[in-house]
């Protein structure tokens, strides 16, 4: 899973040949085994239904990724600092709750509606990260914990009740079937956090400090990181995702009730380490993240279209799951063997 | 590697409870025997009596505490119990787990509560609670979702299933018209007993010679998840193109399913019916999605519930074919076949009469 060494970039060196700076591109970029692996995924399933590869389908697919996508976006934040937020679920469905509320019950306009979704759920983020950071309990333990809270404070508020499509403004529910040259809106918001956080992580001496975290709390400290402070941040900014994906989620099903993205915490983290981003810190990118929610979720979509039975649909579903990873990670492993043969064949 | 035995700590911890959760069960049956012979003696002398007593303890055990749909229902048995100047109670699991309510049975039993009114999650799973709730002189009648009859005294039916999976079928046939057409069953999941059931009743109705040009191409099944039913809903339309209508015998199924067409090309020349909430499809029979749909009263179930309730824990009925008990403004019920009390017809909602309903 390490293959992907994000945190520590080889310089290129002067001596090697245009082969080799090829294979090191990708062993670097594990993100393209992960598109091989989308390919041949996709290609196998248009051969069997070639319906599968229709306009309205791959849109569908689109809308499918945007929430888990988002969230798995604001996982990975947390994951590189060797932490995990298994809260995300409970934040989405209690932001939902509210955006529905702000709707049905106090008329709020749709950007401030945005605005509570997204500060509603970075609140949550900060009660997590507060005892993360400060606690020093795992965040495993911690967000387990908020996991129920925050599902039972959603049960306690809504005391069964049900927000309807007929709750909310027409301008806020039709964000989900709207379209822009053909390209559905929705996904458009999980494509601009997955570039801002990418862009963040990747180049903001911030963001760099959050893969030190991950790599090695204990030097992070000592190279005078606040270690504290940044992973107060990355929960704040996980569960601030959350929220924005609970918005969303209202737009998208325009029914809601307590149970909203009950389970969602799992499909994340599976995208995240389908994805490539270690689990034990360190490294991998919003990039593989998002690609590791689209791989899921156009499986899911593929078994739906190969009429696969529905007793036997779970069961298909892991087994592909595993398949993708041990292909992804034999494809991994065979490039960075050769790199390896390679470099100690230009080093004599 | 500190944090990874941290995380082992936790998962440790974690079993800890889960073990610690078992032997509380336990606990729970074993101070339930030691109730028993007191609660049986209660129960023999309450029966006989003719009057529905006041105080009675009756507690509403739905399928699921946070679903919509039983907030209604045991909104109508608290008007019930509060009617019979009983004492009411709600509790519930958050999940739809067999085994779920199994120890919510026991809970009860222990605090020696008057009837139980469940909708049970699972025909066979709770019903060894409920026999020895039973057994310590509890009433338990099941509404909504029946158990083995073994397990109960009364069985609430909101609709003959029968009547429910044929009029689904003659609904959508109705919306497409006599040319017919491919149609598709949108469930819940692929074991739910009701739905199941119904999709047996429809399948035969579409034997019916009126129904030679209609053709049942797929059951799907969306778990009653509402992203799983929304991808199920957009794989019907991809896997089958020429699809005429949709029949969901799930609410939130239902909902899910007009949510997609609402978006698609699809919307108004896929029909779609099923079982819903006015409420909950308002918008979408306003703008054409959904011409009709159906479902009864779930406010009425819980008090004809709550009333038969009250009846069996005052000894005014057993339980037994022929019985009669007065429910409220339901007016006089009868006990029919297997301990069933029938509802009545179901409610077929369109853009006419859906203003007219508020649940």
């Amino acid at each position: 899973m390490s293959a992907s060494t994000q945190a520590a970039p080889t310089p290129a060196s002067p001596h090697t040949t245009e082969k080799t700076s090829w294979i090191d591109a990708v062993v670097r970029a594990r993100e393209v085994s992960l598109i091989g692996v989308l390919a041949v995924l996709v290609i196998a399933v248009s051969i069997a239904e070639p319906r599968f590869l229709n306009a309205q389908n791959l849109r569908d697919i689109l809308l499918n990724v945007t929430i888990v996508g988002l969230l798995a976006v604001g996982q990975t934040i947390v994951v590189i600092t060797r932490n995990i937020d298994l809260s995300v679920g409970s934040i989405l469905g209690i932001s939902a709750f509210a955006t529905g509320i702000m709707f049905a019950d106090h008329n709020v306009p749709i950007p401030l509606v945005f605005l509570g979704g997204i500060l509603f759920g970075a609140f949550f983020g900060l009660i997590n990260g507060v005892m993360v950071a400060w606690a020093r309990v795992p965040s495993l333990v911690i967000t387990l914990g908020t996991l129920y809270v925050i599902r039972g404070l959603d049960f306690a508020w809504a005391e069964g009740r049900q927000i309807n499509a007929a709750d909310m403004p027409d301008g806020f529910l039709s964000l989900a079937t709207t379209e822009v040259l053909g390209f559905p809106v929705l996904p458009i918001f999980t494509i601009a956090a997955m570039v801002l956080v990418g862009v963040a992580l990747g180049r903001s001496r911030m963001g760099r400090e959050l893969y030190a975290i991950g790599s090695n709390p204990d030097a992070a400290v000592l190279a005078g990181i606040r270690v504290s402070r940044r992973v107060l941040g990355a929960f704040v900014a996980s569960g601030a995702i959350a929220g924005l994906a609970g918005v969303l989620y209202a737009s998208r099903y325009g029914t809601l009730d307590a149970v909203a993205g009950t389970g969602i915490e799992l499909a994340a983290v599976s995208a995240v380490v389908v994805g490539g981003v270690a689990i034990f810190g360190g490294s991998g990118t919003v990039w593989g993240a998002a690609l590791g929610a689209l791989l899921l979720t156009t499986i899911r979509s593929a078994l739906v279209i190969l009429q696969i039975d529905p007793f036997w649909d779970q069961a298909i579903q892991g087994a592909l799951l595993l398949a993708a990873i041990g292909l992804d990670a034999y494809l991994a492993m065979r490039l960075a063997r050769e790199l390896r043969k390679r470099r100690s064949a230009n080093r004599v | 590697m500190a944090i990874r035995n941290k995380a082992f700590a936790a998962l440790a911890l974690t079993s800890l409870l889960g073990v610690a959760a078992c032997g509380s069960t336990k606990e729970d049956t074993q101070k339930e025997a030691a109730a028993t012979p007191a609660a049986t003696e209660e129960g023999g002398a309450a029966a006989g009596g003719g009057e529905i007593k006041e105080g009675l303890k009756i507690a509403f055990l739905p399928k699921q505490i946070n679903n919509p749909y039983f907030t209604i229902s045991d909104k109508g048995g608290e008007d019930a119990v509060n009617a019979v100047k009983g004492e009411y109670k709600r509790v519930g699991p958050s999940d739809t787990a067999a085994s779920s309510q199994v120890s919510y049975i026991n809970t009860l039993t222990t605090q020696k509560q008057d009837a139980i009114v469940i909708s049970a999650n699972d025909a066979n799973a709770v019903v060894p609670a409920l026999q020895k709730a039973k057994a310590a002189g509890i009433k338990v009648v099941t509404y909504d979702s029946d158990t083995a009859p073994e397990g109960r005294d009364l069985f609430i039916n909101q609709a003959a299933a029968e009547d429910l999976g044929r009029s689904q079928v003659q609904l959508l046939a109705k919306q497409i018209g006599p040319e017919g057409g491919e149609i598709a069953i949108l469930s819940a999941t692929p074991n739910a007993t009701n739905q199941n059931t119904w999709i047996e009743f429809m399948e035969d109705e579409l034997k019916k010679p009126e129904y030679s040009k209609f053709k049942l191409v797929k059951i799907a099944y969306g778990n009653d998840d509402d992203q799983k039913s929304f991808e199920e809903t957009q794989g019907l339309l991809q896997a089958y193109p020429d699809l005429k209508g949709i029949i969901s015998p799930t609410t939130v199924g239902i909902a899910a399913a007009a949510r997609y067409l609402q978006g698609s090309d699809a919307k108004g020349k896929v029909k779609l019916t099923g079982l819903g909430t006015p409420n909950q499809l308002r918008d979408f029979v306003k703008d054409g999605t959904i011409e009709g749909f159906e479902l009864w009263d779930p406010g009425k179930l819980g008090y004809l519930a709550g009333y038969a309730a009250a009846a069996l824990a005052s000894g005014t009925i057993t339980g037994a074919e022929g019985e009669k008990f007065t429910a409220g403004d339901l007016g006089e019920r009868e006990v029919g076949k297997n301990g069933e009390v029938l509802l009545g017809p179901p409610t077929v909602f369109d853009a006419n009469n859906i203003d007219d309903f508020d649940f």
